[in-house]
């Protein structure tokens, strides 16, 4: 008796001690953050698991946090040391964190920027520096004109494919109580929503202009092209046949899910929450464009990067990882579960991705999208709600007030990009 | 060695390890961070890279803003037009209230309830009743009487108010309940002199009342103040998607240095904005102490 325990002992501590070596010998841990949106985590948790059988000596391990926190957080942990290998971050974040040296570019072997550059759409090049990229997306988002089938049908119009039609559209679906209040909008409008990314990357450029210049360092807007889209924009709310008001039913998104808005812009992330909306009928469409056929859109992404905390085999271990989350099979898995687009035309404009009825529109944007480089998003967005404020609450002329949000704007890009840290 | 200490200075050290706790929380969570802000207000951090010593380029920077300004105006204007509102409001419900047999603990209850409502669910609440047709409540009741839509929120002139009332509202139970126990502790007796001496109800009101409720009406000013001076959850919750709009009429300097911190992440500039409040708090206070002290 005492013989076998000894020898079960010695073999038990043989077999720990072999799985130990092992362990210690191979097996790499490395975190990976996101913020918490049920679709990304679960999406994250396919990737994580199809990577770990194919790389059984690393484990990915996931955090996430509420969208709300995100950004403080993760500005917070990396600086201190405390956090991830890989993170996802927002495509405007990027430059602070090149800047204060906390990720680190991708190996130009892995990651050859000429590949890059043919293989992802090419908005995704406001991430290049020099020869490497400093981060690479997943996945793609773009804006498209949504549209609620009932009410179209109701008014006898088709989906409009042309800003002239949508404005058609738009009054044939607006509907007024006996004191001329609306009741219904034909159209959705607020620079609070995505009317700003619109405005700005849409509709100057369809009008001619360029809204910056300079790699987004010197506001463009304050010329013909862009007085042209504020005064088309403006028409869509001001006057006694406006189809919409700013502010009708609190915000654009909820108009169009209560079905009093016949059409809305707005980007893909919106799809899932109106998939949710009972009783709603909708479809989607490719942003309008003018009589000539000029369109234009903006398109927005999350990226992931490498921070500087990854050193010898975790940054190996982050490498194989960015590789695989930004391979083809990783896109498709991302626009089957969240719904967001591929970065990459291979696998976005397949015959069955760009044919879908919902993804399509979105994705025949991206071939014509551009990116804005915000210095803080929030503070221009914010600019645009006030242009508009001027001209509505206080009787300013179009010209007055888009060349006081573009020397505001001017204001903000001139201090970042001329402090001290960037 | 502590064996050979007096029992006084044995109590001296066991007072000062209680104390220690306190102190050393303090010390922590007060006033170490109060001191870095103030540090922070000297140079430019966008949270992520080094911190630049700038001077008093912040402070330069504040002075010229203009939206600080009006910010600044639009703090006071929610202090003049909160205080002294919330306090003769509640002062006459309580003065009424106290007078009231009828269901007077349901009556209480109901002016209490919304002080322990949560300020975000009742700012949405709010916010759909002040929406024009078709949803808001209030333009929902003007226009089936044919009046005119009212842009409550919508408007750079009657946002703020708009803003402010739920805030008062919100605030008045506790300030009732305050002034109820204040008018408690009145003796009886001075009242029944007063009517022995046949005295009109107004003369009761200005030479008894009033005078002896000094202490809580002070107390409540300076409570109150301190509130409406740091509003931001009502203001927040009901502009979210244009914070402090239209073009920062409802702005208050909390919302200010919320946005500069960590929307434009310019730590500096908002701790700039933070020292500011910080003064302007103590100014409000050490005044209205003089005041506490002169009773």
């Amino acid at each position: 008796m005492a013989f076998f325990n000894v020898k079960a002992l010695a073999v038990a501590t043989a077999t720990s001690a072999a799985a130990l070596f092992s362990t210690a010998a191979q097996a790499v841990e490395i975190e990976y953050w996101q913020y918490f949106f049920d679709a990304r985590v679960t999406a994250m948790e396919t990737l994580i698991e199809n990577f770990q059988e194919a790389n059984p000596d690393i484990t990915v391990k996931m955090t996430h946090f509420p969208y709300a926190d995100y950004r403080t957080k993760v500005a917070a942990a990396i600086p201190a040391g405390e956090g991830p290998d890989v993170v996802q971050l927002f495509y405007g974040w990027l430059n602070d964190y090149v800047a204060a040296e906390l990720i680190q570019p991708l190996p130009a072997d892995v990651f050859p920027a000429s590949q890059i550059d043919a293989e992802f759409f090419p908005m995704v090049q406001a991430m290049k520096e020099g020869d490497a990229y400093w981060a690479l997306p997943t996945a793609v988002r773009s804006l498209a004109l949504f549209y609620n089938e009932r009410l179209l049908e109701e008014a006898g119009v088709e989906p409009p494919t042309t800003l002239d039609e949508m404005i058609a559209a738009a009054k044939a679906m607006t509907k007024r109580d006996g004191a001329g209040n609306l009741t219904q909008v034909g159209m959705t409008a607020g620079m609070t929503a995505q009317d700003h990314h619109w405005w700005r990357e849409g509709l100057i450029r369809q009008f001619g202009g360029e809204p910056y210049v300079d790699d987004y360092q010197t506001v463009n807007y304050n010329s013909d092209a862009g007085l042209e889209a504020l005064n088309f924009y403006a028409s869509l709310f001001t006057g006694d046949d406006a189809v919409s008001a700013i502010g009708f039913m609190d915000e654009p998104q909820a108009a169009f899910k209560a079905g009093r808005a016949g059409l809305h812009i707005d980007g893909s992330f919106r799809i899932g929450s109106l998939n949710d909306t009972r009783g709603l009928k909708w479809g989607v469409t490719e942003l309008p464009a003018t009589a000539d056929g000029t369109r234009s859109n903006y398109s927005s992404y999350w990226v992931n990067a490498i921070t500087t905390k990854a050193e010898g085999e975790k940054y190996d271990a982050a490498v194989k990882f960015m590789q695989y989350i930004t391979s083809d099979e990783a896109m498709q898995v991302w626009l089957d579960v969240v719904g967001e687009l591929p970065a990459k035309p291979s696998v976005g404009l397949t015959e069955e991705n760009s044919n879908d009825p919902v993804f399509g529109p979105f994705i025949k944007g991206l071939a014509y999208a551009h990116t804005t480089k915000f210095a803080n998003e929030s503070g221009q967005r914010q600019l645009m709600v006030e242009m508009i404020e001027r001209m509505t609450l206080q009787g300013m002329s179009a010209e007055e007030s888009l060349a006081i949000a573009a020397e505001a704007e001017q204001k903000i890009l001139d201090e970042y990009y001329n402090s001290a840290s960037n | 060695m502590y064996r050979n200490l007096t029992i006084r200075q044995k109590q001296i050290v066991w007072a000062w390890a209680f104390l220690a706790i306190p102190i050393l929380f303090y010390g922590v969570i007060r006033f170490y961070p109060t001191g870095n802000a103030i540090l922070i207000s000297f140079q430019e951090w966008n949270l992520l890279g080094d911190r630049t010593w700038t001077g008093l380029e912040n402070y330069q920077k504040l002075f010229a803003d203009p939206v600080f300004w009006k910010v600044f105006k639009n703090t006071f204007v929610y202090l003049l037009l909160g205080t002294p509102i919330s306090l003769v409001i509640s002062f006459v419900i309580a003065y009424h209230l106290d007078k009231t047999r009828f269901m007077h603990g349901f009556l209480r209850m109901l002016y209490f309830l919304p002080f322990m409502t949560s300020a975000v669910a009742m700012a949405w609440v709010w916010r759909w009743f002040y929406q024009p047709v078709p949803v808001g409540l209030f333009n929902n009741a003007l226009a089936s009487i044919g009046i005119p839509q009212f842009p409550f929120l919508q408007s750079t002139t009657w946002a703020l108010p708009s803003v402010l009332a739920p805030a008062i509202w919100a605030g008045l139970g506790f300030q009732v309940i305050i002034f109820m126990a204040g008018l408690r502790a009145i003796p009886r007796s001075y009242y029944e002199a007063a009517r022995i001496d046949g005295v009109s109800s107004w003369t009761v009101l200005w030479e008894i009342t009033l005078p002896l409720l000094k202490p809580t009406i002070v107390f409540i000013v300076v409570f109150s103040s301190i509130g409406f001076l740091r509003i931001f959850d009502h203001v927040f919750n009901m502009t979210t998607n244009n914070p402090g709009g239209p073009l920062n009429s409802t702005k208050p300097l909390v919302l200010m240095i919320y946005e500069t911190a960590f929307s434009a992440f310019d730590m500096g500039y908002a701790a700039a904005q933070t020292v500011v409040l910080f003064l302007v708090l103590l100014v409000v206070s050490l005044i209205q102490l003089r005041l506490l002290r002169d009773s």
